[in-house]
């Protein structure tokens, strides 16, 4: 684990010893993960091994039991990690108007138009006035490809669309750090490029991301950093080419990483 | 307050109170039973039937679910004997009000219920070569009834609290009673407890009796 | 009967005003208790489901005759009007915390979640989030229950208040004819209930297209 610690300090996010049980069930078992500025990290691990619980614990979607997440060296869900205070309600806003996330189920707010879901944000979190608003959301829509299909309601967007405009949502925010969950595993497999294309340009562009991600594939094309999670510890980490591999050793890694070469 | 309970008055009527309850439950009962009985027919002919049927079972369904039950009472039991040259005593009337009123209901229940057979399972009866009726009989309504089991019990228990509005024309369920001890002996916070806590006991108990039934049949709810 | 018309007028009037008030505060207090349910502290849920459990497992009209006979027992003489007000009003809120607590828990826990993570605070999320879809799922079958305070209306006529229902039972008390003013009684009765369940389908046929 000792390749990545390098500049601790200066990191954008800092994850030390987190820890977090549902119940009597340890999903998260003591998780060390420093993600610099411009990186881009993917998670993949086999279901059950805590990837989306880390993810959704950064921005306090779920509050931890153990450890700490730091953004910018200010912790996240608690005033004081001494007491584990938990932060006001108001605090927590702001620092998840720093983080952005894209979900799985897309979570598009079905009673807003496109460009009414990205600006909803700017102008009640950031607030920006309503036209300023609109050219930022018309602009992130163009970027992910969406530009003629701004006044459409999520229910007349397929799956590929409703998951641009998720990510379009999130990234008109400017945050720090993008958080995506598994966010192509609902579509049709013939929607998922469009997705990842825009992901790509996004890492190109210096996005600072953390991935979680069955496609093995685009692990390897998008992120510089990969970790592999199993049974609530980052259990191998690495560059993707080396990780993936005939040379890693990590028999569970190996494992997992075979189910997905015999479905070819 | 200056109220002092005392329920001994309650305990020496009570009887009243017995009969009253078990007489709501049989007014429930038979009603519901006919109100199967036309809801179910009324929503085999509006699933099968043409554009007449249909209107007409229409009218039936939207009359019957937006008048005041009291005022259908009354209307059957004091109205309808001046037309046509039939004399029926309260619970009849009641039982029959009731029935027509849950029969409404059920229309819409057992006319979604049918809808919502699996197209697989229609098809599976055709492939083995039922002809409709058989198909009607022997897939779609068995199915039905399973999909629409909790509606059922709903209704039911609906229907049962409904058959406090007997005690309007005297008949002598539960609220006729209550009312009856609570003219004669003016206790009333004590009556209304009891008759409150029957109510609810009943109620409660009918409800785990439907859903140990629906769980019986395999309904997931 | 063209005599009683005026009579029988005086009593729809009062009919709508007491399915009028029952509607409106039902309304108030019963949303405020279904937010309550949904996103109160678990003491306050109980209290609000023991509530509606206890009010919606009793009829109506036992519910009517507790007010009206027990409201002066702890000193508050209601008249009639008030009393069956207060009584339908109970029995309706109860219905609307229902409608309430279910509009509001058929919204996918994702829609919090998006709003949470785009850094909205808890009453921009309800405002702007929440309120919006919870609203078109609220309204349809609020409105239906509607019918029900207009129908349990009619009730009232047992505790005496000169509703429509009342007024027809005293012009039938003179004419010994009860057919014909049953029967027009239910036409205005339906008229009513008719249109409000009406406007109750085609707002959930234009709030459709909002399912995911």
């Amino acid at each position: 684990m000792s390749d990545f610690n390098s500049s601790a300090a200066n990191s954008l996010l800092t994850i030390r010893g987190l820890k977090k049980s549902f119940g009597s069930v340890k999903v998260l078992n003591g998780v060390d993960l420093d993600v610099q500025k411009g990186e881009v990290i993917t998670i993949i691990g086999p279901s059950g091994s805590g990837k989306t619980t880390l993810l959704r614990c950064v921005n306090f979607l779920e509050s931890y039991d153990g450890g700490s997440i730091k953004i910018e060296g200010k912790e996240v869900g608690f005033q004081d990690i001494a007491s584990r205070k938990k932060r006001s309600e108001a605090d927590l806003a702001r620092i998840r108007s720093e983080t952005g996330m894209v979900f799985q189920m897309f979570n598009l707010f079905p009673h807003l138009t496109a460009i009414e879901n990205v600006t909803l944000g700017l102008v009640k979190v950031r607030g920006k006035q309503k036209n300023e608003a609109r050219e930022i959301a018309a602009y992130w829509l163009e970027r992910v490809g969406l530009g003629n299909k701004t006044n459409n309601l999520p229910s007349e967007l397929s799956g590929g669309q409703q998951q641009r405009v998720g990510i379009a949502r999130a990234v008109a925010m400017e945050p720090k750090i993008l958080l995506l969950d598994e966010i192509t595993s609902a579509l049709d497999p013939e929607l998922v490029g469009e997705v990842l294309d825009v992901v790509l340009k996004l890492a190109q562009d210096g996005m600072t991301m953390l991935v979680v991600t069955h496609e093995i594939q685009f692990a390897r094309d998008v992120s510089s950093k990969a970790i592999f999670m199993d049974n609530g510890i980052v259990s191998a980490a690495g560059i993707p080419s080396l990780l993936f591999s005939k040379d890693e050793k990590n028999e569970r890694l190996k494992t997992f990483l075979g189910r997905f070469e015999t479905r070819r | 307050m200056g109220y002092h309970l005392n329920f001994t008055l309650i305990w020496r009527n009570f009887d009243k109170l017995a009969y009253g309850l078990v007489t709501s439950l049989e007014l429930a009962i038979f009603s519901i039973a006919l109100g199967i009985a036309i809801g179910l027919s009324l929503a085999v002919i509006y699933v099968g039937g043409g554009r007449v049927s249909r209107s007409l079972i229409g009218m039936y369904v939207e009359f019957v679910r937006n008048v005041p039950l009291l005022l259908l009472v009354y209307l059957v039991f004091y109205g309808l004997p001046t037309a046509i040259d039939v004399a029926y005593d309260a619970t009849t009337s009641f039982v029959a009000t009731l029935s027509v009123y849950s029969g409404a209901y059920l229309v819409e229940v057992f006319r979604s219920g049918l809808d919502a057979v699996p197209r697989g399972l229609i098809d599976a009866g055709k492939a083995i070569g039922l002809n409709p009726f058989q198909r009607l009989v022997h897939v779609r309504i068995p199915a039905m009834l399973r999909i629409t089991l909790p509606a059922l019990s709903n209704t039911f228990i609906s229907l049962f609290k409904d058959t406090s509005v007997a005690s309007v024309i005297a008949v002598p369920e539960l609220t006729y009673g209550a009312q009856w001890i609570n003219f004669n002996t003016f206790r009333i916070v004590e009556i209304y407890l009891v008759v409150t806590a029957m109510y609810l006991f009943a109620g409660y108990s009918i409800l785990l009796g439907l859903r140990r039934v629906e769980r019986w049949y395999g309904v997931e709810r | 009967m063209i005599y009683a018309l005026p009579f029988l007028l005086k009593g729809f009037v009062t009919s709508l005003e007491v399915s009028a008030i029952v509607v409106a505060t039902s309304l108030i207090i019963g949303a405020f208790m279904g937010l309550g349910v949904a996103f109160g502290p678990t003491p306050i849920r109980l209290i609000c489901r023991l509530f509606s459990d206890f009010v919606r497992g009793i009829p109506i009209l036992v519910l009517l005759f507790i007010v009206f006979y027990g409201l002066p027992i702890i000193g508050l003489n209601f008249s009639p009007f008030l009393a069956a007000i207060f009584a339908l009003s109970v029995f309706k809120t109860a219905q609307v915390i229902e409608n309430v607590r279910g509009s509001i828990g058929s919204i996918s826990r994702g829609q919090m979640d998006a709003a949470k993570a785009i850094g909205l605070n808890f009453p921009a999320r309800l405002l702007y989030v929440i309120a919006p879809q919870a609203m078109r799922r609220f309204l349809p079958p609020w409105i239906n229950g509607v019918t029900d305070a207009v129908k349990g209306s009619a009730l009232v006529s047992l505790l005496g208040v000169n509703d429509l229902m009342n007024s027809i039972q005293q012009v039938i008390g003179r004419t010994y004819d009860p057919l014909p003013l049953y029967i027009l009684g239910a036409a205005i009765y339906f008229l009513i209930n008719y249109g409000l369940s009406s406007l109750s389908r085609s707002l959930e046929l234009r709030f459709a297209y909002i399912r995911e």
